[in-house]
């Protein structure tokens, strides 16, 4: 009768042990999945009132205005699905175009009708690539205007055609590409799970997941900016910050680089224009 | 001439659910510019909401609210088809107003 209560005790001892080593491990888990599921709901929070809806409205006012010397708009545009479609547009994109025997993303494109169809010079259709509050740039409204219109897209870039093959090359190389005063990479920052710069988390892109998500948020956005930046506007920030040359407006290394992120989110679904810190 | 607003307001149970995302740059007037100058406050003050003639809302504001804001509120006695009507008129004496129908 004395011992059954005993055997009780350490059954229930070791009981409380194991759950209560069970539940640290459980607890530092869950922390981190709740601060990331706070973070997820302080963004749906503000994608509630996303600016960049601002922007879209503005650029598709752009999309449809006569402008330029040839007084034309931009509906006759084909960016790549198509004469005047816009929809799924940017899910194809970075793309091969026969009228100019080159590969390009959507900004470069969308220069390249400014040329042919608006008639401007090629310096003036391309300038001012990126808004500040002193100055709006029309290139930026434009891009968010066609990217929200493949909102909740699929990913779909074909990558058949020589060039389109050729570009991914070059774009993988220089995303493995280290140089510059800190011998720096893209790879150096997004080539590992959990890195960050200073709280920011930096996608791993070497994995399929993570770049989905990345490609897919941008455009964006960027609250500390108060602008919406475009993809190209984050390459030109990336090279930046590794203090490399600095990348020009829809260069033909641009477009590969693009062309090579783009490839590799193909499945992901676009949420952009997005909203960022 | 600003930026138009982005205005939609829902039903939701017997009450209408505004949200308005404005464009302004809603400076404070206490930063400066690249050569060293105050940039001069520039801010909505006065937000007017309106239904049916009746004001819904009215709000005063300052430089503390961000670049352009987002405005979220509710009213009752409001019904699907009407038309909700928003005003800001900032600090330089600029005004904008549009309007949303309720879905």
């Amino acid at each position: 009768m004395q011992k059954l209560p005993q055997v009780a005790l350490v059954a229930v001892a070791i009981g409380c042990g194991l759950l209560a080593g069970a539940s640290t491990a459980q607890s530092n888990n869950q922390s981190g999945d709740a601060t990331i599921k706070e973070i997820e709901k302080y963004r749906q929070a503000l994608g509630d009132g996303n600016p960049a809806e601002l922007w879209e409205a503005r650029g598709e006012d752009l999309w449809k205005k006569k402008r330029g010397p040839k007084n034309a708009s931009l509906e006759q545009c084909d960016i790549g699905v198509g004469v005047g479609k816009v929809k799924g547009a940017y899910a194809v994109l970075p793309k091969y175009f026969e009228d100019t025997d080159k590969v390009e993303d959507l900004e470069s494109r969308l220069v390249t009708c400014m040329v042919m169809l608006q008639g401007f010079s090629y310096a003036d259709a391309k300038k001012n690539p990126f808004g500040s509050p002193e100055r709006k740039a029309d290139m930026e409204a434009l891009v968010a205007y066609v990217t929200a219109e493949s909102r909740g897209m699929k990913m779909n870039v074909a990558g058949n055609h020589p060039k389109e093959k050729e570009a991914y090359e070059i774009g993988k190389k220089m995303f493995f590409h280290r140089g510059g005063p800190h011998d720096f990479g893209c790879v150096t920052c997004h080539g590992a799970d959990n890195q960050r710069i200073r709280l920011q988390d930096l996608p791993n892109l070497t994995k399929k997941e993570p770049a989905q998500r990345a490609y897919t948020s941008w455009p964006a956005y960027r609250v500390s900016q108060g602008e919406v930046r475009s993809f190209q506007w984050r390459l030109f920030d990336c090279f930046r910050q590794q203090r490399f040359p600095e990348l020009d407006f829809t260069s033909q290394g641009s477009v590969a680089l693009t062309m090579y992120l783009a490839k590799n989110a193909n499945g992901g679904v676009l949420s952009a224009p997005s909203i960022k810190r | 001439m600003a930026d138009p607003m982005k205005i939609r307001a829902n039903m939701m149970g017997d009450k209408v659910v505004v949200k308005v995302l404005m464009a302004h740059e809603m400076e404070t007037g206490q930063r400066k510019d690249s050569a060293g100058k105050t940039i001069p406050a520039w801010f909505i003050q006065n937000v007017t909401a309106t239904h049916n003639g009746k004001t819904v809302l009215s709000a005063q504001w300052g430089p503390a609210v961000s670049k352009n804001p987002f405005l979220e509120f509710r009213f009752s006695g409001g019904k699907a088809g009407e038309k909700v009507i928003v005003t800001w008129t900032d600090n330089k004496g600029d005004k904008r107003t549009d309007e949303a129908t309720i879905a």
